[in-house]
């Protein structure tokens, strides 16, 4: 659970802002490199060039991705949240990746911010507030009517209401606790196998090949499933966020 | 589970650094690049899309020359083809007037020397009738002893010539 400790950094632990503790954390410092990435990695694809480089094709990939997605599910009214899902899918991806990086090689710890529900909740609120705010925006109270089905028989429209209501006030915590459970599972799953290893290693020729090679082994599957699940999750917490959007947009 | 231990001593930074680093990602990246990123893209489109319209064009223009081509072929074709046929027909008439003048020349000529055919046999008939009348009158004489006259002996030639 150490991988997943926060600690000032810097002797920032007394930084305060209006009464609220902003330590400058091993947590900011990964958002930091997951910002500077992100922002390089972008960046490398604005040369605008008629004929695309290898790079430049990488960026226009995950742009035109995140925006087929949301022509797919939201329509053409999309097009204006593609900015926002980009970033959310983006940063979300790069801090999941780099989280993974096995910098523990080289004395390094990683730190994964998107296994702290902290920081997912907060990109869940954000983007249950622009449904919120897009809908109440664009439909006013007719906003409602998403929680009443076309064809429901009038006596169970007040169950149906209620029913309907929850899910949707459900949305903002699956939508955090999905990626902080499966970015912290993985973590988790990872630092067992690797003390059998350790461990297993440390106890003896029999133990090691009994324990610590097959552990490894499977190590190195769950490493590669790990990579696959940090671009799940990613790509989950932006399409859900798309799916919403939708509801927002168009109602029914 | 540090994300619950220490929830009250980090929520606050933990909170602030995201919105400040997740804004930064939205309005440098997001708003700052991907447009241009995307815009990129959807201007190779368009140039795609017009060069294309482009090459579609062209082809048409080509098609409509070759079929303008081919008219002009065609045309050019059958009024060949009128030509050669009017000097054809022209050819074969006089041909025609030079063979006809020919037959009439031959015609005349054949005629002639049918008719000259015709006199020289009548002669000849003639004559044979005279040799024939005479040689007779000589006969008679030598065998009957009796003196025909030529008149005589002319008819009965005639009369034995016919009787063939």
């Amino acid at each position: 659970m150490y991988q997943f400790t926060i600690e000032p950094m810097f002797g920032s632990q007394n930084w305060e802002l209006a009464g609220y503790n902003i330590a400058f954390t091993n947590s900011a410092l990964w958002m930091l490199i997951t910002t500077v990435v992100l922002g390089v990695f972008v960046w490398g694809g604005t040369k605008r060039q008629l004929v695309p480089g290898r790079w430049q094709m990488a960026v226009e990939t995950f742009t035109g991705f995140v925006d087929n997605m949301l022509e797919a599910n939201v329509g053409k009214a999309g097009r204006k949240y593609v900015p926002y899902v980009f970033s959310l899918f983006m940063f979300i991806l790069f801090a999941n990746l780099l989280g993974l990086l096995p910098l523990g090689v080289v004395g390094l710890h990683p730190f994964t911010f998107t296994s702290h529900f902290t920081i997912t909740g907060v990109l869940a609120a954000i983007s249950f507030s622009i449904v919120l705010i897009v809908g109440f925006w664009k439909h006013g109270f007719h906003f409602f009517s998403l929680f009443v089905p076309h064809g429901t028989p009038l006596p169970m429209i007040p169950a149906i209401f209620l029913i309907e209501l929850v899910s949707f006030a459900v949305r903002p915590f699956s939508l955090a606790l999905r990626l902080f459970v499966a970015m912290m599972a993985g973590h988790v799953l990872l630092e067992v196998l690797s003390s059998f290893v350790i461990d297993g290693t440390n106890a003896g020729v029999g133990f090691a090949a009994l324990v610590g090679l097959p552990s490894f082994l499977l190590m190195i599957g769950i490493c590669a499933l790990e990579i696959l699940v940090a671009g799940i999750q990613a790509y989950v917490f932006a399409l859900l966020t798309s799916l919403y959007i939708n509801d927002a947009e168009n109602l029914h | 589970m540090p994300q619950i231990a220490q929830l009250a001593d980090t929520y606050s930074s933990q909170i602030f650094w995201l919105l400040v680093f997740f804004g930064i990602v939205f309005f440098v990246v997001g708003r700052g690049m991907v447009p241009k990123v995307m815009d990129t893209v959807s201007q190779r489109d368009s140039q795609i899309a017009a060069d294309l319209a482009a090459a579609e064009a062209a082809r048409a223009q080509a098609d409509e020359e070759e079929e303008a081509w081919r008219k002009r072929e065609n045309e050019n074709r059958a009024a060949a083809q009128a030509l050669i046929a009017k000097a054809k027909a022209e050819a074969a008439a006089a041909s025609e007037k030079k063979l006809g003048a020919a037959q009439k020349r031959l015609d005349t000529k054949l005629a002639k020397a049918e008719a000259e055919i015709a006199e020289a046999r009548t002669s000849a008939l003639a004559e044979v009738e005279d040799v024939a009348a005479e040689a007779a009158r000589d006969i008679v004489q030598r065998l009957a002893g009796a003196s025909v006259t030529a008149a005589s002996a002319k008819k009965a030639v005639k009369e034995a010539l016919n009787h063939g």
